[in-house]
């Protein structure tokens, strides 16, 4: 059996807001194992960038922690004191963030922020983390390393600066990276040799990767399994193979049939309404309001994640008896 | 007798309305023709800017839109799609080329003609934009926001302006509550659908879409593409869809043109391009995308480097330095854009003839 890297149970952040409690994570479990890619897929709100700072404990404030468990390589996060938390950030679980133009820091060269990182966790001497730096830099497909170690992020472009930021979350060879919708703001051909470098580095590196992304397209490219998140909630856990060939989720399969493909084109489906408020979530099923399938018992009674198969969880009380379409084919 | 002859008059009149309606429906609406845009490269000295170069932001794009049609404009960041857009509603004025909107030269009626043309002209061409965020004014109410088109161009008596705000917002699918509120009121869908309806206010006849899509959630986009697929059928509107997302773009469009660098490389019906792709940056372009298919395996052309920059593009093909085909000819002679391998679809490309 694989080791288990990181193991999320019922966990809660909340958002505690002058407008109310934001339920950003409500209820949120997840495994990841050892070399695996796993994506979390969902929409703005459902909760995928709350769960990597969740883990990396890096909740920005009003939000706060309130229940659950997170076990990293068997121990538990969510006790550990901050300068334990801080030792393990960068080294052993990095992230790399959607907006690199935020995510560098404009008045150090791409120099000092790598070897910065380098000198603190590695105890490196100076000129080795330059020498380090610069490997790095080459290792991630950057062009005249050593040119570009003296340049501001101000001096690179929007591709260049992500591979900057995937650098210096691989500084340390980290053994889980979480990848917060990595290539959002590049342009598609950019995107294309970020995704590329990603998945070249995990392969030599046998490095775990946590993809999130709202698009189903990366999910299908980049992932072995997939967690639907939607409102803060897991709707659908499966092998991504599984997932679009049948989904058990009524979400789910709305979600694979609203997006347009470059392959083909074909009716889209509308899922109807909005994402809903967090504060005042639907009450029993949060997916209840726009779902096509609703009963009953979806506004009362809350679904749990119950089993389909080997490693196939859905949340929906009536996954067995709906004939749910999937993708392809 | 004259009843005979006013009835044969009639059905004439018919046959000629007839034949003029299937006329129109295969008219260009839009003509743009050699169409330029640079923009000046100052640099500030002591005491006057100098131009120090030009950035060639639409380098002599030529297509048409036929009525009813949407062709989609595709292409990376600062390839000149928006400029493009902005160019043909003379929301920037153009360096040079010429622009005809059913016949008409726009670019003279905004610069030389009457007051009132123009603003006709303004009436049958509207645009959306991206961000529905900034698009709208926060202190203004949906009402005032859609009614403004009837402040301005007076085109219905005010007496029908609450109806006509309320059938716009029908139309879009909000409700008339609506109307009495603000934009920070609404979500990012509903907000793109109220600049939906106020584009719609002036009865366009063609409707400049630029990323209309781009900034929603993923469950929110279909809701607005078949929106817009809906509003074009009911109110026989003409598209320019411009976007970076091609899967969209395949969606909605029924002829795609791709652009690099300021210039269409390649233009053709959206299954043709997409299905056949002749331009090397267009087969990159269209390789690049990830599919919703776990199956679907991928050859993925990843281009080197990046765009080059605008200010001074490569001479010969500018597409040559990350062109993985590209031989000494496209370094020195730039390729014309014809459709001489397969008819109407129009490639700019030395070697196109390898991917027939």
């Amino acid at each position: 059996m694989d080791e288990k890297l990181l193991e999320i149970s019922n966990l809660r952040t909340y958002f505690f807001t002058e407008a109310g409690v934001v339920k950003a994570l409500d209820g949120m479990s997840l495994e990841v194992y050892k070399g695996q890619a796993v994506g979390l897929v969902g929409e703005s709100g459902s909760g995928k960038s709350v769960t990597a700072q969740s883990v990396l404990r890096i909740v920005p404030r009003p939000g706060r922690i309130v229940d659950g468990s997170v076990k990293f390589e068997g121990e538990e996060l969510l006790t550990k004191k901050e300068d334990e938390m801080r030792k393990l950030r960068g080294r052993k679980m990095a992230i790399v963030f959607q907006d690199p133009t935020t995510s560098l820091n404009p008045l150090y060269t791409v120099e000092k922020q790598l070897t910065d990182i380098l000198m603190l966790h590695k105890d490196l001497s100076k000129d080795d983390a330059s020498k380090q730096a610069l490997h790095l830099l080459d290792r991630v497909g950057i062009q005249d390393p050593e040119r570009r170690l003296k340049t501001y992020p101000h001096e690179l472009s929007g591709g260049m600066k992500q591979r900057i930021a995937i650098a210096r979350a691989l500084a340390c060879d980290p053994v889980l990276l979480f990848a917060d919708e990595p290539t959002t703001n590049l342009d598609v051909t950019i995107q294309a040799q970020v995704l590329e470098l990603l998945k070249q580095l995990q392969r030599e590196l046998n490095m775990t990767m946590v993809m999130i992304t709202h698009d189903m397209g990366i999910i299908a490219d980049m992932t072995e399994r997939v967690t639907v998140l939607y409102a803060g909630k897991v709707m659908e856990v499966a092998d991504t193979q599984t997932l679009f060939k049948s989904p058990k989720h009524p979400y789910t399969e709305a979600l694979l049939k609203a997006v347009p493909s470059v392959k083909q084109t074909r009716a889209l489906e509308v899922i109807p309404g909005n994402i809903p408020n967090l504060i005042e979530p639907p009450t029993g099923c949060v997916f209840h309001p726009r779902c096509k399938y609703a009963k009953d018992v979806c506004v009362k009674k809350e679904p749990e994640l119950e089993r389909v198969e080997e490693g196939h969880y859905a949340a929906c009380h009536f996954w067995r008896e709906l004939e749910l379409e999937g993708r392809g084919g | 007798m004259p009843h005979v002859i006013s009835g044969v008059n009639l059905s004439l009149r018919e046959e000629v309305a007839e034949t003029q309606e299937s006329m129109h429906s295969s008219d260009r609406i839009l003509e743009v023709d050699s169409l330029v845009k640079y923009f000046d490269v100052f640099e500030r000295g002591i005491l006057r800017k100098k131009t120090i170069g030009e950035v060639h932001a639409v380098d002599h794009v030529t297509f048409h839109i036929f009525a009813g049609e949407t062709l989609g404009l595709v292409g990376e960041s600062g390839c000149g799609k928006t400029t493009a857009g902005k160019v043909i509603l003379l929301l920037e004025e153009p360096t040079s080329g010429s622009i005809r909107f059913e016949g008409t030269d726009v670019v003279d009626t905004f610069q030389h003609g009457h007051q009132d043309d123009a603003k006709r002209l303004r009436r049958s061409m509207q645009m959306v934009f991206q961000n529905p965020y900034n698009s709208l004014d926060p202190r203004m109410t949906v009402y005032d926001i859609i009614s403004e088109a009837f402040v301005i161009h007076r085109h219905i008596p005010k007496s029908q302006w609450t109806d006509r705000v309320y059938e716009l917002l029908r139309m879009v699918n909000l409700e008339e509550y609506h109307a009495e509120r603000y934009p920070h009121e609404f979500s990012g869908g509903q907000r793109q659908r109220i600049a939906i309806a106020r584009a719609l206010a002036v009865d366009p006849k063609f409707v400049i879409l630029d990323e209309p899509v781009s900034s929603l959630d993923v469950s929110i986009r279909a809701q607005i593409l078949n929106l817009l697929i809906d509003l074009q059928k009911k109110q026989h509107l003409s598209y320019l869809y411009i976007s970076h997302d091609l899967s969209s773009v395949r969606q909605i469009s029924q002829r795609v043109a791709v652009m690099y660098l300021g210039e269409i490389v390649e233009l053709a019906s959206a299954n043709e391009l997409f299905d056949r792709p002749l331009h090397p940056y267009t087969q990159a372009l269209i390789s690049a995308v990830p599919v919703p298919d776990p199956e679907h395996k991928t050859t993925r052309i990843i281009l080197p480097g990046e765009v080059p920059s605008p200010i001074n593009p490569p001479k010969g093909c500018r597409f040559h330095p990350r062109c993985p085909h590209a031989t000494d000819i496209c370094k020195d002679v730039a390729p014309t854009f014809e459709d001489r391998l397969v008819q109407e679809h129009f490639v700019a490309c030395h070697h196109a003839d390898k991917f027939v």
